[in-house]
């Protein structure tokens, strides 16, 4: 048997606010909706920047892609603040209680030297990577046009900065917190030859001025080929090697490249389908950066996993770009 | 392996400023290229004091969980018809003004923190700044979010946006932050992190948070409380980069007193609009704006100065004169908009005999004497039918975009009056505040979307009122304007409650 409460009804007078009606149709909408859609500026800017006189605010013309109407653009994981942080939290959850795990079984000592020093050598050093991931999302988001584009570029920015400290953490974790890992690490960084291809590409991206091939460069070329030599190839490595109890602490970049994969490609292929000028565009920048990123990572991906490494990611890009057409 | 223990500071700095890097491929300045334009000078960025140590995992836990609690009681606040719980429907003229004046500026705040925590050359400043991006991006998201079952109950909520970009008076919240997202990002840091954030917040985010408490908007002030201790971090962070910026060179110090004097101006004058929100639009009031203003502008930011003073900072040019506006600034906001009643998305009214009691007494020196004999005659206009509207166009403030209306302060019956000459064109002032303004960067605020310039000058839709007012800023001409007394919004109270129109009791009287 069900029971039902009365409650007073009051009539509303509409069911959204007009700009979301216009865009959606006269109908109740989402929070997603209301709080992403045409709610940045678009007109009527009072002055120049001083840091670029040439341009508005949110000018249409920071990136050689053209769109219609920016708007157009969806985030399949609607995410919004609320939904984002929510979701994160939820993913940090289960993070901490792994890391926790970890500790307390005093997984790092039952790892060999050897694991460990590969760990540290080859995925600590992303800390570094992240922070600059961190730097080329921050730039797009303060350059694009529209809200509900922008935003997907903040959360990744603070994403990133996030899995930069889970990182620096997994280095904390395998010295036992004496920091002598993270310093290691930076070393690598700095001076590893392995690591200065992926060095050179981030300082190359953090001097893009466009803010949509800093996208296609750091999100779409660079995320795709890095997370699948580390997250996937290195972490079936280094479980060959002993080091199974790694993928406890790197779930999280794992789940969080899935689920920022769907914003990725749902941008991009919203604006690759827009006019063939956006995709001989964005194919010119997909080349040019993947030329560089197969250059440049290649002594990464053999010393993290072998000499197949880096085709078989090749691979996986190439698919992904297939499927919108690239 | 026994762990070490590493404190709080050293960790945070492990996970934040240890992950940077000399860059060697590519200059430091192709990598920052706003950093020196602006002739601050930074020696060494390591300096930075981080404000807050919020790393992104505590982040997501702690702010999911204040989210969690807040859509909770905004669906709770939309099931139960809330809005019908509000002092009366005059309130929710305020927060109509919030959302199409403020909220904007909410979002405004996330670019620009989004902009300065990519181009800051520190790593600590960046951070810092990016949380504050997106603390921001809640702000206005919330803020749409708990407004949103208003708009679906009262007129004036309903195209915020779009107003926000053409609408005469939301130009003075526009055009405020325009001005610092445009400027270099230490400027942007001054004038929204500091001067903005720390100096002015209490006299602008609390009156309205307060003003939603006092009559019982649940859901606004639910946002508020939910968003205090965001506020709280980012006013750690606008002291910090003051002390910062003064601490690394002295001749930063010019500087950053050059902007702050700006700033506090240009904060000030559009805090006129939440002086005559305090004073005329709360049914409920929290306190008088001069009550507000001697708190937390003299008592506190007094003190503040006073702390800046061994930096070699002064209170503000022109605080003199701001002090001394505190007893006429919110009457004669009102009046204002008051006359232009019927070019507003908002509704305005005369105070009730009650009213303007309470206002007598919390302004004796000024009320009586100079706002009240205008208050009476206009409200006998309206009795007698005949409700003021003032058919011009105003002129405004190049500067601030505020109608010319603001009196001098040596003689509060005759209007303040200053210009300037540029280039051959004459530009106008309201104040020395927003002449000395313009005089230091002309070429900037030429550039100024001045409202009223753009309908004479035919782009605001057509050259009659209901072209500009209904088809260009969308406005429901009869339903979003005029006075609230007749407005759909009174009807639709009225029925809720029971209660008989103003009208109607007038008409039975006679």
């Amino acid at each position: 048997m069900s029971i039902e409460i009365k409650t007073a009804t009051l009539e509303p007078i509409r069911h959204t606010f007009e700009h979301t009606k216009r865009r959606f149709g006269d109908k109740p909408a989402s929070r997603y909706q209301e709080a992403s859609y045409d709610i940045a500026p678009e007109q009527n800017f009072h002055y120049r920047p001083f840091w670029q006189p040439d341009k508005e605010l949110f000018d249409k013309s920071r990136t050689a892609v053209v769109m219609e109407d920016w708007n157009v653009h969806k985030d399949p994981r609607q995410y919004y603040y609320g939904t984002y942080v929510q979701a994160r939290a939820k993913l940090q959850e289960v993070t901490e209680s792994n890391y926790a795990f970890f500790e307390k079984r005093g997984s790092a000592d039952r790892m060999s030297e050897a694991v460990r020093a590969k760990i540290i050598r080859c995925l600590v050093p992303l800390r570094h990577a992240e922070l600059g991931a961190n730097m080329n999302n921050m730039f797009a988001f303060s350059y694009g046009t529209a809200t509900v584009v922008n935003q997907g570029f903040l959360y990744n920015a603070m994403d990133r900065l996030g899995i930069a400290q889970y990182l620096s953490r997994i280095g904390l974790l395998l010295d036992g917190n004496s920091t002598e890992s993270l310093t290691l690490a930076k070393e690598y960084w700095m001076t590893d030859p392995a690591w200065q291809g992926l060095r050179r590409y981030i300082e190359n991206v953090l001097c893009v001025k466009d803010w949509f091939e800093v996208f296609i460069a750091q999100d779409v070329v660079l995320d795709t080929l890095l997370y699948d030599i580390i997250y996937r190839q290195f972490d079936e490595a280094i479980t060959e090697q002993g080091g199974s109890d790694l993928a406890m602490l790197i779930e999280f970049m794992q789940e969080w490249h899935k689920d920022s994969s769907r914003w990725v490609d749902a941008t991009l292929k919203t604006t690759v389908e827009e006019s063939d000028h956006n995709r001989t565009t964005i194919k010119r920048w997909v080349d040019d950066w993947r030329e560089k990123a197969v250059a440049d990572l290649a002594p990464l991906a053999e010393i993290a996993v072998g000499d197949t490494a880096m085709a078989a990611s090749l691979d996986v890009l190439n698919q992904r770009l297939a499927k919108v057409g690239l | 392996m026994s762990n070490r223990k590493i404190n709080m500071k050293e960790k945070y700095r492990l996970l934040t400023r240890d992950l940077d890097w000399e860059y060697s491929y590519r200059d430091y300045k192709e990598i920052f290229p706003q950093e020196e334009f602006e002739g601050i000078k930074i020696t060494d960025w390591s300096k930075w004091e981080d404000p807050f140590r919020l790393t992104m995992d505590a982040y997501w836990k702690y702010q999911a969980e204040k989210e969690k609690k807040l859509y909770a009681i905004l669906d709770a606040f939309a099931q139960n018809n809330g809005q019908q719980n509000v002092t009366d429907a005059r309130y929710v003229n305020a927060i109509k003004l919030f959302l199409t004046g403020i909220s904007p500026g909410e979002h405004q705040a996330a670019m620009g923190f989004g902009h300065v925590g990519r181009q800051l050359g520190g790593v600590g400043a960046r951070v810092a700044c990016q949380m504050q991006a997106i603390d921001e991006l809640r702000h206005v998201q919330t803020q749409i979010h708990a407004m949103s079952h208003y708009n679906k109950f009262f007129d004036g909520f309903q195209d915020f946006s779009h107003m926000h970009d053409r609408v005469w008076y939301l130009s003075v919240p526009k055009s405020f932050f325009d001005d610092a997202r445009t400027a270099g990002p230490f400027e942007y840091m001054v004038a929204i992190g500091f001067s903005f954030e720390y100096v002015l917040t209490n006299l602008l985010f609390v009156p309205f948070m307060s003003g939603a408490a006092y009559n019982g908007d649940m859901a606004t002030v639910t946002f508020g409380f939910s968003a205090q201790s965001d506020e709280a971090r980012h006013m750690t962070l606008g002291l910090e980069i003051i002390k910062f910026l003064l601490e690394q060179h002295p001749d930063n110090v010019p500087i950053v007193q050059r902007w702050i004097n700006k700033w506090f101006w240009r904060g000030t004058r559009m805090l006129a609009l939440v002086a005559m929100m305090m004073d005329y639009m709360l049914p409920n009031k929290v306190m008088s704006w001069q009550e507000a203003w001697e708190v937390y502008f003299e008592e506190a930011g007094g003190s503040l100065f006073k702390d800046l003073a061994r930096y070699g900072i002064e209170m503000p040019a022109y605080a003199k004169t701001a002090i001394a506006e505190k007893e006429h600034i919110s009457h004669q906001a009102w009046s204002i908009f008051y006359n232009y009643g019927h070019a507003a998305a908002f509704h305005t009214w005369m105070p009730t005999e009650k009213e303007m009691d309470w206002l007598s007494e919390k302004y004796p020196n000024t009320f009586d004497k100079y706002y009240r004999p205008r208050f009476e005659k206009w409200r006998e206009m309206e009795a007698a039918g005949e409700r003021f509207y003032n058919p011009t166009l105003p002129m405004l403030c190049q500067t601030c975009q505020i109608p010319m209306g603001f009196t001098d302060m040596e003689d509060p019956t005759s209007t303040f009056y200053r210009q300037s000459e540029y280039d051959g064109e004459r530009y106008n002032f309201c104040s020395d505040g927003c002449k000395d303004i313009f005089d230091h960067e002309p070429e900037k605020y030429v550039q100024a979307w001045l409202p009223v310039h753009q309908i004479y000058q035919g782009n605001c839709g057509g050259p009659s009122m209901e072209d500009v007012l209904g088809n260009y800023y969308k406005i429901n001409l009869g339903v979003d304007n005029m006075d609230f007394h007749g407005s759909p919004d009174e009807e639709r109270w009225n029925m809720w409650h029971n209660l008989e129109s103003a009208e109607n009791k007038l008409k039975r009287a006679s």
